[in-house]
């Protein structure tokens, strides 16, 4: 306990002795940084520590109790939440900070079972999932190697494919099209469609892209 | 103000029909191959000028150049647009400018190709040149960038086609592809035979690169630093490739495509986007929409008709206005 409030500015006050100096985050003095340290330390340690998670929530009843649940039933401690009702994203998205306490490897089950469910996980701890962007590829999909497409979208560093709906009406010899949502981290959405559109203008493939960054 | 109208087209034949009533006289017309000009105290017969033209063809018995050499304060260049040196509209507004006469556009040429050359003759003329009727039809949105001032204004995007929008909405709500949707367009007069300048994009990006020269010569301290722009700086995609399956794709997930065409002062795209289906830009049918972003005054949106006769007639009658 004592070590965290010792040293001025407290950030990263993890060169303390004893290995296990996380459950001093009590969820009120360092709670909006602290939570790294765990992983960083070896990731073996079985004690819950504080972590927070920001995520967008559709406007809609009953978003926010779907959102806790992937939390409570993965084993993690609910401490906080903050719901920014008023302050939307600039997709009209409800931003909402969850604090809550799990082992880091729960931590880590969580965010999945999160983004499982379908919630858009903008944060968590210091990794960034913050934007996603939907657009839509055409041409000759098939033709040009769609799960290729999609290895070099996903190794591109901007971007992760989260989902891929398909449409090939014609049959496969055919112009089709696929509707893509990626999750590119915070500020790199540009980058993550530029990084498609590079693909794309390889294999002759149009892009539908968004208007990034305008609620359109 | 006493209005020579070169261009007897949809447009110009408006102009002729409702100058009077915005207090003007046009006292001369031109069409491609034949002119009527109004004896030295009078105006033209607006009537007799739209008949004769529905019935024969031309406008009256003069010359053309008869009518630029017209005794008129403001020339209203109505002629068909043309790429690249932008004749004849070009040499029209060069010979009314070095008249020391006001200028007022509804051919996109000179300002989308020769911007800068078109500024530097206003630049040495007691004349204006204006030109809101070369973007979005009755939409304002070349004087509202003018009144938050260029320097103030970072982007300006929207629907700024109407054949393109109607064809995309069709498609959406329909479910139908292209080719069939333009074959109806066609029927409906609301594509042309050859409907290329809309479908291709490249009206939306003529339209864009007229914004981004305002943007970047309205912004600049100098003109003469300024970055002009033309058509072969633009990026350009049309929709005629889009097959359906994008738009229901779009529209499962609550989206939908329209042709966007975006300008500031650095770059200028037209693209098929994906916007939200109730969003702000997906306007319907030939309806168009320009959003101005803007420093200090937040994001604007205007819609409207963007092209017809009586439409683009009062953009122009407006530009005249502010030339009082």
């Amino acid at each position: 306990m004592p070590d965290g409030g010792e040293f001025a500015g407290g950030d990263r006050v993890s060169d303390t002795r004893d290995g296990a100096p996380e459950e001093a985050v009590d969820g009120e003095s360092a709670d909006a940084e602290g939570e790294t340290d765990p992983a960083a330390d070896g990731g073996h340690d079985p004690s819950p520590s504080t972590h927070t998670v920001r995520l967008e929530l559709v406007d809609e009843p009953g978003q926010l109790l779907a959102a806790l649940q992937p939390i409570a039933n993965n084993g993690g401690n609910l401490l906080s939440i903050y719901h920014e009702r008023g302050n939307k994203t600039p997709r009209g998205r409800i931003p909402v900070e969850v604090d809550f306490e799990a082992t880091t490897e729960r931590f880590e089950g969580i965010v999945d079972a999160l983004r499982a469910e379908g919630i858009t996980v903008m944060q968590a701890g210091t990794e960034r999932y913050a934007e996603e962007i939907t657009l839509v590829l055409f041409g000759h999909l098939i033709d040009t190697d769609l799960s290729d497409t999609l290895s070099r979208i996903e190794a591109s560093a901007s971007a992760s494919v989260a989902d891929v709906s398909l449409a090939a009406p014609q049959g496969t010899e055919e112009v089709s099209s696929a509707r893509l949502r990626l999750e590119a981290r915070s500020g790199e959405t540009a980058e993550a469609i530029a990084a498609v559109r590079e693909i794309a203008d390889e294999k002759e493939l149009r892009v539908v892209a968004p208007l990034a960054g305008v609620e359109a | 103000m006493r209005l020579a109208v070169v261009g007897a087209g949809a447009v110009g034949r408006s102009v002729v029909e409702l100058a009077g009533e915005h207090g003007h006289e046009v006292v001369a017309v031109a069409d491609s191959s034949s002119a009527v000009v109004a004896d030295s105290s009078g105006s033209v017969d607006a009537e007799a000028v739209v008949t004769r033209k529905a019935e024969r063809g031309i406008v009256g018995d003069a010359d053309p150049a008869d009518a630029l050499a017209a005794d008129y304060d403001v020339l209203v260049e109505a002629t068909p647009t043309t790429l690249g040196d932008a004749e004849p509209g070009f040499s029209h507004v060069r010979t009314a400018l070095e008249r020391d006469r006001h200028v007022v556009l509804a051919n996109k040429g000179p300002v989308a190709e020769r911007y800068g050359d078109v500024q530097a003759l206003a630049a040495d003329s007691a004349g204006d040149v204006r030109f809101e009727a070369t973007v979005g039809g009755a939409i304002p949105a070349v004087s509202t960038v003018e009144d938050i001032e260029p320097g103030h204004v970072t982007a300006v995007r929207g629907v700024l086609n109407g054949t393109a929008n109607f064809i995309l909405t069709r498609m959406a709500a329909e479910g139908l592809d292209y080719d069939h949707v333009l074959s109806e367009a066609q029927d409906l007069g609301v594509a042309e035979a050859d409907p290329s300048f809309d479908v291709d994009g490249t009206d939306a990006a003529l339209k864009c690169v007229i914004l981004a020269n305002v943007l970047s010569f309205g912004g600049a301290d100098d003109p003469a630093d300024a970055r002009e722009f033309s058509l072969a700086d633009a990026s350009v995609e049309g929709i005629r490739d889009v097959p359906g399956s994008v738009l229901r794709l779009a529209a499962e997930d609550g989206r939908t495509v329209r042709l966007i065409g975006e300008a500031t002062g650095e770059t200028v795209r037209v693209a098929p986007r994906l916007v939200h289906e109730n969003g702000t830009l997906a306007v319907s049918g030939t309806q168009n929409i320009v959003q101005i972003e803007t420093t200090h005054a937040g994001r604007l949106n205007i819609s409207g008709r963007g092209a017809g006769g009586p439409e683009t007639a009062s953009a122009i009658l407006g530009d005249v206005g502010r030339l009082r």
